[in-house]
């Protein structure tokens, strides 16, 4: 039998829950009702109840062209999980169906990467674009966030093909399927879902980079996170249009989140319970 | 056809040798089972037969032709997995279907094939279903259809009951000994349950630790066992082992005899035990008797022997049963 809980105690669970995740939400929340300030609002002080304005938003428009940002970061961020699903499906692939001895170590390779500050390698990282002449460059920056988001890609992928049950191939090979008939009717539909988690969750993070994409663009290939900090200037700070930056920069991400909520976070839980 | 031979099958992982060196010839349309305790290399030795691992050394003919490095697919062989193994993305007929369609085979043939199959394997009423909303049996019989539709040389089942209940098994098992006699087709099928051994098979093969200790009929390997494994691990319950001054009168180191062949009294007979525990089976009781200067031995009585723990009974071994054996563990015949 469940264990019996109390209306109370929902109550007060609940009551909790809502509060906890106002407080997470909170500062999002907080820069949208900001965005619908004027200036002199913003700056004011606390205040929950904005005029309703959109005077920041027509500002930031003329200022600079929001849809330029809006469109290299959909380029990059599409662009460099493309190219890691590229690299990472054989990869992933590889590991998890014929591993060596090494495989274990090669994982813990790629994600110890992660684990060095970005800052480390900015000087040779630069160095290196403005040598090549990537700087700025669309495809100098799409190959950057593939390099950084590809152990990721790798370790989702390599979760997922794991779970698929060797059984099965072994299964499709009796059935008289070649290789490429086991990967064609077997292997890839049961593991799209996974792909498609890990893309969404890769997309997620390509959009949200701001650490490589202020540094190494100015103009031309410069996306959202470039153009929010653009808002952050010496002359001091307008808060109204930075909030109005800020909602115009996240509010496509929110929305993608919003409608693959359950992709993702079956993406991000799966293989924790069989 | 499905005839197959192993000549010094040798299978190695590295520097483990899981399977020596195995010789062995199935008989067109024989149902053979191997039968040993987990890690005798009885499942290894059926994938090397499909072609799933590689042979290290030795060759696999099957009909005549050497097979030895052929893939899988080319050595027209089915098999059953023990997890079933279906594809949980395809329904029911499209599963059945798939090693036809593999084959290239057209349409209106395949679905001839999966509706006759559907109807032996009573399947017609779930053919649009995905696995998942099956049950264990279902799943089975699933499985079981995907090997039928390729008309195989041979059958290879990997413990396929394992994962069922009891009742189930109990079923399945008639429905596949059943299925043999329907097709008369090579079956090879690998478990460590003797009873379904014993239920089964034409011909069981008995491994321990890669090797073959004894290929026979049931009744051969039960009513004559090469050896102390194969006397230990076919019947059930097992059978008891008497060492030392006990087994002098037979002229044996050890001597073995079955639960069912030891006659049981309560006034007199050759040993003297105490009752422990009886197992009420309903038609027959296994009484645990502790005999001095023996230990435990366990015995068949009827279903309705009164007895209770404690009691004092006299064990009388039949004569013409006992089984005996040399310090190798060899049978003296």
């Amino acid at each position: 039998m469940a264990r019996a809980v109390s209306t109370r105690r929902t109550v007060v669970f609940t009551i909790a829950a809502w509060i906890v995740a106002l407080i997470i939400f909170f500062p999002i929340l907080y820069t949208i009702i900001t965005s619908f300030k004027s200036e002199t609002e913003a700056i004011k002080g606390f205040n929950i109840i904005p005029s309703g304005t959109i005077e920041s938003y027509q500002a930031v428009q003329a200022q600079s062209n929001y849809f330029k940002f809006f469109l290299n970061s959909v380029v990059l961020s599409l662009g460099s999980t493309l190219l890691a699903l590229l690299i990472a499906v054989p990869a992933a692939w590889s590991m998890a169906f014929s591993p060596t001895a090494k495989t274990k170590d090669i994982l813990m390779w790629m994600l110890s990467t992660k684990m060095m500050p970005a800052v480390a390698v900015l000087v040779p990282i630069y160095l290196i674009f403005r040598d090549t002449g990537l700087l700025d460059s669309r495809i100098g920056l799409t190959v950057m966030l593939t390099m950084i988001n590809l152990p990721i890609v790798i370790w989702m992928l390599y979760t997922y093909f794991r779970e698929i049950p060797g059984e099965i191939l072994e299964a499709a090979r009796m059935d008289g399927a070649s290789l490429w008939g086991e990967i064609v009717y077997v292997l890839t539909p049961m593991a799209v879902p996974g792909i498609a988690s890990t893309m969404l969750l890769n997309i997620i993070l390509a959009w949200n980079e701001a650490f490589w994409t202020i540094r190494l663009t100015t103009t031309n290939a410069a996306p959202l996170t470039a153009f929010i900090a653009s808002f952050s200037s010496p002359q001091g700070l307008f808060w109204a249009k930075l909030s109005a930056a800020s909602t115009l920069a996240i509010a496509p991400i929110l929305i993608m989140g919003w409608f693959s909520q359950k992709q993702l976070v079956r993406g991000l839980t799966f293989g924790a319970v069989k | 056809m499905g005839k197959i031979i192993l000549k010094k099958v040798n299978k190695s992982f590295g520097a483990t040798q899981v399977i020596p060196g195995i010789d062995l010839t199935i008989e067109d349309g024989e149902f053979v089972v191997f039968v040993g305790p987990s890690g005798c290399g009885k499942s290894t030795l059926l994938r090397l037969i499909a072609g799933l691992e590689d042979t290290t050394s030795g060759t696999i003919e099957i009909d005549g032709k050497d097979v030895t490095g052929a893939a899988p697919a080319k050595r027209g062989l089915a098999m059953v997995f023990q997890s079933y193994a279906l594809y949980p993305h395809m329904s029911v007929a499209k599963n059945i279907a798939f090693p036809l369609k593999m084959a290239k085979m057209d349409q209106a043939a395949i679905d001839k094939k999966v509706t006759e199959a559907a109807r032996v394997l009573n399947l017609t009423n779930y053919l649009e279903r995905r696995p998942g909303q099956l049950s264990g049996g279902q799943r089975q019989r699933v499985a079981i259809g995907r090997a039928i539709v390729r008309e195989p040389s041979a059958f290879l089942f990997d413990e396929p009951l394992s994962n069922l209940d009891a009742a189930l098994r109990g079923t399945m098992r008639l429905e596949i000994s059943e299925l043999h006699h329907q097709l008369k087709t090579t079956m090879i099928y690998v478990t460590h349950d003797q009873v379904e051994a014993m239920t089964m098979a034409d011909k069981i093969v008995v491994l321990n630790a890669g090797n073959i200790e004894q290929v026979g009929s049931p009744l051969d390997l039960y009513n004559k066992p090469d050896n102390l494994f194969v006397a230990g691990f076919i019947g059930s319950p097992r059978m008891n082992f008497v060492k030392g001054e006990a087994a002098k009168p037979y002229n044996a180191p050890t001597v073995g005899i079955r639960p069912e062949h030891i006659k049981l009294s309560k006034e007199t007979g050759s040993w003297k035990g105490v009752v422990g525990v009886a197992e009420h089976l309903g038609s027959d009781t296994f009484l645990h008797v502790n005999v001095e200067g023996i230990g435990m031995l366990t015995v068949r009585a009827d279903g309705d022997f009164p007895v209770t723990h404690g009691d004092i009974v006299w064990l009388t071994p039949d004569a013409t049963r006992i089984h005996r054996f040399d310090d190798k563990g060899l049978a003296i015949r």
